[in-house]
């Protein structure tokens, strides 16, 4: 069991002697294997949201639970794809792969057998003695998103992942992950600003808003998406051409509108 | 040098040609118009011939082959000892604030010491053998590893860092995983400027408290007059300095294979 749990969760920042609130409020269950995005405007708190699951930064106020226990710094039940990718440039693929496995006293043959696993699973067979430098953006963050699941976490943390890729590739990407996270089920938090991106991922959508952080409103993918057999389309793009998908996508999109525009305060 | 386009094969010969040309020019030009007397310099080509000489004729007990291999192993201890002290406790103090604020201090007051000031004490602590001069090399090479390690190691981007944590290492593991690889071009830049410091401080080192190596071969000249010794003396040092930086950088060449991405 690994859900998330934000109890009354603050985040606050000086800046210039001023103290001011980049999150202001949050109370979320992210259930045991579900896939939660959360969308809003630049600047809503979203990273600052996962960074704290992350165990990176701490909550001002509340708590955050993991698993039922409190979370008190970075942790092996949680693993964190970055936007950055964020690959050690001075090691190769295969030692990016295994440098989580390193820390766990694992013997030789198995580190080898689930880095293996990994490689093949993520398409990079043949570049284990590359560089990331060596690589195109995509096959970086495929090496990325297979250190993090090589080290089996209960929890999965990706903060844009596909935000510095190219329109295609992140396509592609897209259509793997909902590939390897039907098949290898993980509670996922997912933080885009892509709403597409968001509808077609994940099982619920938390839309935010504007400073301070709060959620604005939680919107219910996967009954949906089971009722309309969207996975039966094995391309993002006959989904996205579905009248429930773009029924959902219009509603998020109003919602983030509203945001922006200031309507709603 | 960014700003300066790169000379092509010729232009790079032939100007290096007129430096060193123009530089012997005026040496002769200065040795015939008697500014200095003969006995105080001596043209090139005596010095050339007294270098040659050195090579096979021992002074002061060795041939100037014997003193440069006196020299650099001094050198290589004191070096070496900067180094194996001077990188771990770099990327210590880029850890830890703590660390860094207990050396801190203390570093920042000992590096305005000149190496050479360590002499005296050198002298009475490990004597005039080998272990006087290794710490006065010590003290000369010590900062800038010291330095310019810390500097790297604390300008690692964030990323890497937290990706670390992310992934289970500790501080072990990021110490020698993450900032140590991430510093390693600001580290051979620091061991650049160090060789340079330590190499120079060998040889003022060596003109007070050794029996052996370069200096002790120019202190001895000096003293029975022979400027075409203290001469070869000074270009044997140039050439083992430049030898060692351009080891120095071949070696970076070797360490950074990879590229920021």
């Amino acid at each position: 069991m690994a859900d998330i749990v934000f109890n009354s969760v603050q985040r606050s920042f000086k800046q210039g002697g001023k103290e001011f609130l980049a999150v202001g409020g949050i109370d979320l269950t992210v259930k045991d294997q579900e896939f939660v995005a959360i969308v809003g405007p630049s600047g809503c708190g979203k990273t600052t949201c996962l960074r704290m699951v992350a165990g990176l930064e701490m909550p001002s106020k509340g708590r955050i639970l993991v698993g039922g226990k409190e979370v008190k710094g970075p942790g092996p039940d949680r693993a964190v794809v970055f936007q950055q990718f964020a690959l050690f440039p001075w090691k190769t693929v295969q030692q990016n792969i295994e440098f989580g496995l390193n820390s766990m006293g694992l013997p030789g043959h198995e580190k080898q057998e689930k880095v293996s696993r990994l490689i093949s699973l993520m398409g990079l067979e043949g570049y284990e003695e590359a560089y990331p430098h060596q690589l195109s953006g995509g096959m970086q963050q495929r090496v990325a998103i297979a250190r993090a699941y090589v080290l089996e976490p209960e929890v999965l943390l990706m903060d844009e992942p596909f935000g510095a890729l190219d329109a295609q590739t992140r396509v592609v990407m897209q259509e793997e992950l909902v590939r390897l996270a039907r098949k290898n089920p993980k509670t996922v938090l997912f933080i885009t600003h892509a709403v597409e991106e968001a509808v077609y991922l994940a099982d619920r959508v938390v839309v935010m808003s504007r400073r301070p952080g709060l959620i604005r409103e939680v919107i219910d993918i996967k009954p949906i998406r089971e009722q309309e057999g969207w996975d039966t389309h094995s391309r993002i793009e006959d989904v996205m051409d579905l009248s429930s998908f773009v029924q959902l996508r219009s509603q998020i999109w109003k919602l983030l509108r509203e945001q922006n525009l200031g309507v709603d305060h | 040098m960014a700003h300066q386009e790169r000379l092509n094969q010729g232009e790079y010969l032939l100007w290096t040609g007129l430096g060193i040309t123009s530089f012997v020019g005026f040496w002769y030009l200065f040795v015939l118009l008697g500014v200095v007397p003969k006995q105080f310099l001596p043209p090139p080509h005596e010095v050339a011939l007294k270098f040659i000489h050195l090579l096979n004729e021992p002074f002061s007990g060795y041939t100037l082959l014997a003193h440069i291999a006196s020299s650099f192993q001094r050198f290589l201890y004191g070096f070496l000892l900067a180094v194996v002290i001077g990188v771990p406790l770099g990327l210590l103090m880029a850890l830890s604030k703590y660390a860094n604020q207990l050396i801190t201090p203390f570093f920042e007051s000992i590096r305005f010491v000149a190496p050479i000031a360590w002499v005296p004490f050198a002298a009475l602590w490990f004597g005039t053998g080998i272990g006087g001069p290794v710490l006065v090399i010590f003290m000369g090479a010590f900062p800038p590893v010291l330095i310019n390690t810390y500097r790297g190691a604390i300008h690692v981007d964030k990323k890497y860092l937290e990706a670390a944590r992310m992934l289970g290492a500790g501080k072990f593991r990021l110490m020698t995983e993450v900032l140590f690889p991430a510093a390693i071009p600001s580290i051979i830049a620091g061991l650049r400027i160090s060789a340079g410091l330590g190499w120079q401080s060998l040889v003022g080192a060596e003109l007070i408290v050794a029996s052996s190596g370069v200096g002790y071969m120019m202190v001895k000249g000096q003293a029975s007059i022979q400027t075409d010794i203290v001469m070869s003396g000074m270009i044997a040092i140039g050439l083992i300095g430049l030898l060692i930086d351009v080891l120095l950088r071949q070696a970076e060449k070797f360490a950074v294979h990879y590229k920021e991405i």
